[in-house]
């Protein structure tokens, strides 16, 4: 009873219990025909958004006015870069895997530049730089059409026991981020910056550095999610990333992250991404048209909200 | 040197330059909008015309609409990411139940500003944050648009397309709407009495609240304006594109944030500004195409010049705040 | 006379509880018409609870509230400013982006129509030119542009303007906790004015003699309860303190300030106020205890300021040679993390010290906030517990814990005391001389005189400059008033 209760007030239980609840919808709907295929399948496509989650969530923590809505474009960009680099040779995959994840890298610092030097607001500065990376995107990947390594196409796709590797990798970079967040210097800086960045500075917070080194990361997990999706899905192209600024976005918030900062959550990023994935699947299983499929998406991502109710900033 | 009386000289150099600071501030969408002018008389010196201005500012009535919508929730320290979608939608049924059906597709439009309504009254009565409310309700806009108008297609009413068209003497129509618009609005949020309460309700809405307002009410008020300057930009759009399209809008949830920020506006704090709004969002039609074309930019580089114009202007805006300091 | 009569309101066993915490326990409480009530009490007592109760903003879980003489059901804010009972926070409940003038609209429902502007500008002005002759305030001026003590003064005025509704009672929360000693001088008097008109006060305030010179009445709070009430007349600043009390009388002070200090250590802090012409600089030595007076808003805090940036990174005019830590004053704004406990409050200045390899250990800092718990006396039963569950003192000791469990060896403090109570006061003055005593720095910004009593050294200032320079046995309020209004010395 305890636990129950421990549970139930941590925020990121909802976000699991409606991947659940979703997945035996489906399951009931299929007559339990595909339910193991089907989770291994929301693994593989989950770790995509949770990876540029973490980066988001990150971001969002510092604190009212941050995003990075320069990720899709970031994505784009790296994945081309990725393949680019790696010109479909197996020996080049770990040279690739590092191009993106500088390319990311650098998109981030350069975010980090513009809110710093412009002093304005995080949502226009990565706004505007993810045009001009859409346009170089373009201009780069222009007629390209590079296949990934067959290694890394592989390895992108490799299972163990039905489990994709990528996911278990990835469970790992989030019990990395979660102690990270709570047991490091840098960690405990972004949430102290989210709660009140003038408190921070005057408590001897280094802000620049750590606003800095935030953007920096997601910039560098969107770069290396670039990669990885273009591994998986054997292929770059431009578009690759667009889904991927409202889906960073509402795992954040549907995992329980406070958009008023100060205030991470993990765990709830996994469930998040599980639950809008399998979501997905489960519209598709039903066979509803596109323009049901938003609507419902939309009318379920609001209802998740009201009912897992909000936690806006104190004042 | 006299004796000055106490209280009179402390302090008030700081505050006065606080103040010119943020009138110079308020300029700042005029001059961004003035040099953004200046670049275009320069490189095609016929576009500054009757005809140049109405064809370059084509666009301009929706986004500024856009805007407008975007700055009302903005006033309450909320966002709207749907505004876009939002404005698609209402261009699906203008094209069509409006056209075909004008009761029906007075009701769906009046019940779409009503749902505006609804979601502020959702946001403040359960606390939620608007990013993931209006994110949510961006793909549910969308859907609906693609139920609506499945291929793109319809057609706007002919009264639309008549007033869109319209071709008064002297000064474009878009020119003549920009300012009825900024000054409509701006009387009713700067100058009226509960346009103070509104934009109290951004300041500190605590002190609001301690003062015997309603806080639901104030949100539900300023969402229900945000719906409506979305109906009208769609139907504007509408009545300029003359058919629809359930994707028509989606650019202009990032354009009405642009603008209201290049306008002078703050995300937080109850800080914005309608005339500074309608400007911003002027200046982002002008710099989003005609200059562009006339510079011979190369469509790879056409979004890039788009980032790279705001980018410029925001930098301008830190340089005159600068020296100002 | 009857009293019930005259009654403007009355609470009967009024209790409120948070949680576990019992903020009232049964409380009776009454104003009459044409008195001035002071209330006092520590941090925590209870006092804020009734105000919000009397206001309206705050419904009690148990008790009665009547309005001359009549029971109110259902009390609200609205139902309170209707009956022309309204407060002046503690919290300044301005809103920042608004116009003076539209301020004062917010808190009248009846500014409405054409000409509203000008109508809400003659109001607040002329409520301002009559409390405040000299306030310099514009009712076109936007809130936020001003310091706190003028955003302080424009809220008191507008707590004193009519329009529809009626004026009888008005509860002053530490209404001159940011104003300097002359503009407070003005409030008093104003109040004194209004009480001999009939109208009602109940002031709170931490500066007892402020209470004993201008209540009528005094009602004295402990843990949730009243404790005493009396006229004024019959209390005295001993038993005021006695009563309400925990702290021992402030003579120990001055017995052991004179006691001989060792003599400076090495150099800590030279710095020059930016807009300083003549030679005058603030120099600070181990083991010194630094003051700066002089009217609030005067250069005091960006003096501070620039102290902590060049221990970041060097700056002309300022030497620094040891690590610094601030203590703020205004604790929502400079000080309080609000998700976090009351441990994770004090250990963020020290995360460095606290780490374990790579990693923050969490027994270290539970030490830290534990030994800071013991020695400073913060009252929580459990230190992981949110900050805000702590009184206001208590989150000011905690903030105080964070400097002094730091490694600074140089300590600035932004006017810390505002709105503390004396308890705390008397406990945070000991250990602020026991730490300079092992050679820690003290740079102290401070609004209340009497503080001074603490400081070596202390620098007058006036306008953004240092106009005197003071030991403290030239320390007299006349000196430092002298100073901070005349010429330049």
């Amino acid at each position: 009873m305890a636990l129950l209760r421990t549970l139930v007030a941590k925020p990121w239980i909802w976000s699991f219990l409606g991947a659940l609840l979703v997945w035996l919808a489906t399951i009931s709907f299929t007559g339990g025909y595909g339910g193991g295929g089907m989770v291994t399948a929301a693994l593989s496509l989950a770790v995509f958004t949770v990876i540029v989650g973490v980066g988001q969530m990150f971001v969002i923590t510092l604190g009212p006015g941050n995003v990075d809505l320069s990720l899709p474009a970031n994505i784009g960009l790296a994945s081309a870069v990725a393949m680019k680099v790696m010109g479909g040779s197996d020996s080049m995959i770990v040279v690739g895997l590092l191009a993106a994840l500088a390319c990311g890298a650098a998109i981030g610092a350069v975010n980090y530049l513009l809110i710093w030097a412009l002093r304005i607001p995080p949502i226009i500065a990565t706004l505007s730089a993810s045009f001009i990376i859409q346009s170089i995107d373009i201009s780069y990947g222009r007629g390209l059409q590079i296949k990934p390594p067959p290694g890394f196409a592989d390895f992108a796709n490799w299972q163990i026991l039905g489990i994709p590797v990528l996911a278990i990798l990835t469970v790992l970079f989030t019990i990395a981020a979660a102690i990270a967040l709570q047991r490091m210097i840098y960690g405990r800086s972004v949430l102290a910056i989210g709660q009140n960045i003038r408190a921070a500075w005057l408590a001897g917070v280094n802000v620049g550095r750590t606003r800095f080194l935030t953007y920096t990361l997601s910039g560098a997990l969107g770069g290396i999610d670039g990669a990885l999706l273009a591994g998986y899905f054997r292929g770059a192209n431009v578009d690759i990333g667009n889904e991927y600024l409202l889906a960073s976005i509402a795992v954040v918030v549907i995992g329980g992250t406070s958009v008023a900062g100060g205030k991470a959550n993990v765990p709830g990023v996994w469930g998040a991404a599980l639950f809008l994935v399998l979501l997905l699947t489960m519209l598709n299983t039903f066979g509803v048209s596109a323009g049901v499929r938003l609507l419902l998406t939309g009318l379920i991502i609001v209802g998740v909200i009201t009912v897992a109710g909000g936690e806006k900033a104190l004042r | 040197m006299t004796a000055i009386a106490p209280g009179t000289t402390p302090s008030s150099s700081p505050r006065s330059s606080a103040a010119r600071a943020r009138l110079l501030r308020s300029l700042l969408p005029a001059l961004s909008l003035a040099l953004v002018l200046l670049a275009i008389a320069w490189l095609n010196p016929r576009a500054i015309s009757y005809f140049g201005f109405s064809l370059m500012l084509n666009l301009a009535i929706p986004i500024a609409l856009a805007t407008i919508a975007q700055m009302f929730v903005i006033a309450g320290n909320e966002l709207d990411l749907s505004i876009g979608t939002f404005v698609g939608f209402v261009g699906c049924v203008t094209a069509t139940w409006l056209k075909d059906a004008p009761l029906l597709g007075v009701v769906v439009l009046l019940g779409s500003i009503g749902v505006y309504a609804l979601l502020g009254a959702l946001i403040h009565l359960r606390n939620l944050p608007s990013i993931v409310v209006t994110l949510g309700m961006s793909f549910v806009w969308q859907g609906l648009a693609i139920l609506v108008l499945p291929k793109p297609g319809g057609k706007a009413p002919d009264w639309l397309l008549g007033l869109m068209a319209f071709k008064p003497p002297f000064i474009p129509f878009p020119i003549i709407a920009a300012l009825v618009i900024a000054a409509v609005v701006h009387f009713g949020l700067m100058r009226t009495s509960y346009g103070v309460i509104l934009r109290g309700s951004g300041g500190n809405p605590a002190a609001l609240r301690r003062a015997g307002w309603s806080l639901l009410r104030t949100k539900i008020v300023l969402f229900a304006l945000t719906g409506l300057f979305g109906v009208l930009s769609g139907m504007a759009l509408i009545g300029i594109t003359t058919s629809a399209d359930a994707n028509i809008g989606n650019g202009y949830t990032l354009l009405a944030i642009a603008g209201v920020i290049l306008g002078g506006g703050e995300f937080v704090g109850g800080r914005v500004s309608p005339i500074g709004a309608v400007l911003g969002a002027l200046t982002l039609a002008l710099a989003a195409s005609p200059l562009l074309t006339f510079m011979h930019i190369p469509p790879d580089w056409q979004v890039a010049a788009n980032g790279a114009i705001l980018i410029i202007v925001l930098a301008a805006r830190v340089l005159i705040s600068r020296r100002e300091r | 006379m009857p009293e019930a009569n005259t009654d403007i309101i009355r609470l009967n066993g009024a209790e409120k509880h948070f949680g576990a915490v019992r903020a009232l326990n049964g409380v009776d409480f009454h104003v009459v018409s044409g008195e001035c009530v002071g209330l006092v009490g520590h941090n925590g007592a209870g006092k804020s609870t009734l105000m919000h109760m009397v206001a309206g903003t705050l419904r009690p879980d148990g008790g009665e509230i009547a309005v001359r003489g009549n029971a109110e059901i259902d009390y609200s804010v609205a139902r309170a400013l209707k009956l022309g009972i309204r407060c002046v926070f503690q919290e300044l409940s301005l809103c920042p982006n608004l116009s003076i003038a539209e301020n004062t609209r917010i808190s009248h429902p009846a500014l409405t129509g054409l000409g509203w502007r000008r109508k809400a500008a003659n109001l607040i002005a002329a409520k301002l030119d009559e409390i405040f002759p000299d306030h310099g305030i514009s009712a076109d001026d936007i809130a936020g542009d001003l310091s706190i003590g003028r955003r302080q003064m424009v809220e008191v005025a507008r707590a004193f303007t009519v329009t529809g509704d009626p004026l009888d009672l008005v509860i002053l929360d530490e209404p001159t906790s940011s104003l300097d000693a002359h503009t407070a001088g003005q409030l008093l008097a104003f109040v004194r004015r209004f009480v001999a008109g009939g109208g009602s006060c109940i002031l709170i305030s931490h500066v007892l003699g402020e209470v004993l010179q201008n209540a009528d009445r005094i009602v004295v709070m402990r843990d949730g309860k009243v404790v005493a009430t009396d006229a004024a007349k019959a209390f005295d600043r001993d038993r005021l303190v006695a009563t309400m009390g925990g702290a021992e009388a402030r003579e120990k002070i001055a017995a052991e300030i004179a006691a001989a200090r060792p003599a400076a250590g090495p150099l800590r802090v030279r710095a020059r106020p930016e807009r300083q012409q003549d030679g005058k600089e603030l120099v600070a030595h181990a083991g010194e205890i630094i003051g700066l007076a002089g009217l609030a808003g005067h250069g005091q805090t960006d003096l501070l300021l620039a102290i902590f940036k060049a221990a970041q990174r060097a700056r002309t005019g300022i030497e620094v040679t040891a690590p610094v830590a601030l203590v703020a004053g205004d604790r929502q704004s400079d000080g309080i993390f609000p998700q976090w406990s009351i441990a994770e409050n004090i250990g963020i200045r020290s995360l460095a010290r606290l780490r374990k390899g790579l990693l923050i250990s969490p027994r270290r800092e539970a030490e830290l906030a534990e030994f800071w718990k013991q020695k400073i006396g913060i009252r929580t039963p459990d230190m992981t517990n949110n900050i805000f569950s702590l009184s206001g003192g208590n989150q000011q000791k905690a903030l105080f814990a964070r400097a002094l469990g730091s490694d600074a060896e140089i300590v600035l403090m932004d006017d810390p005391m505002r709105g503390v109570d004396i308890g705390t006061k008397l406990e945070v003055y000991d250990l602020v001389r026991e730490e300079a005593a092992k050679g820690r720095t003290f740079l102290w910004y401070t609004t209340e005189t009497e503080e001074l009593d603490n400081c070596d050294h202390i620098h007058v200032f006036k306008n953004g400059r240092i106009v005197a320079n003071l030991t403290r046995d030239e320390l007299t309020e006349e000196k430092i008033i002298q100073s901070s209004f005349g010429d330049a010395a």
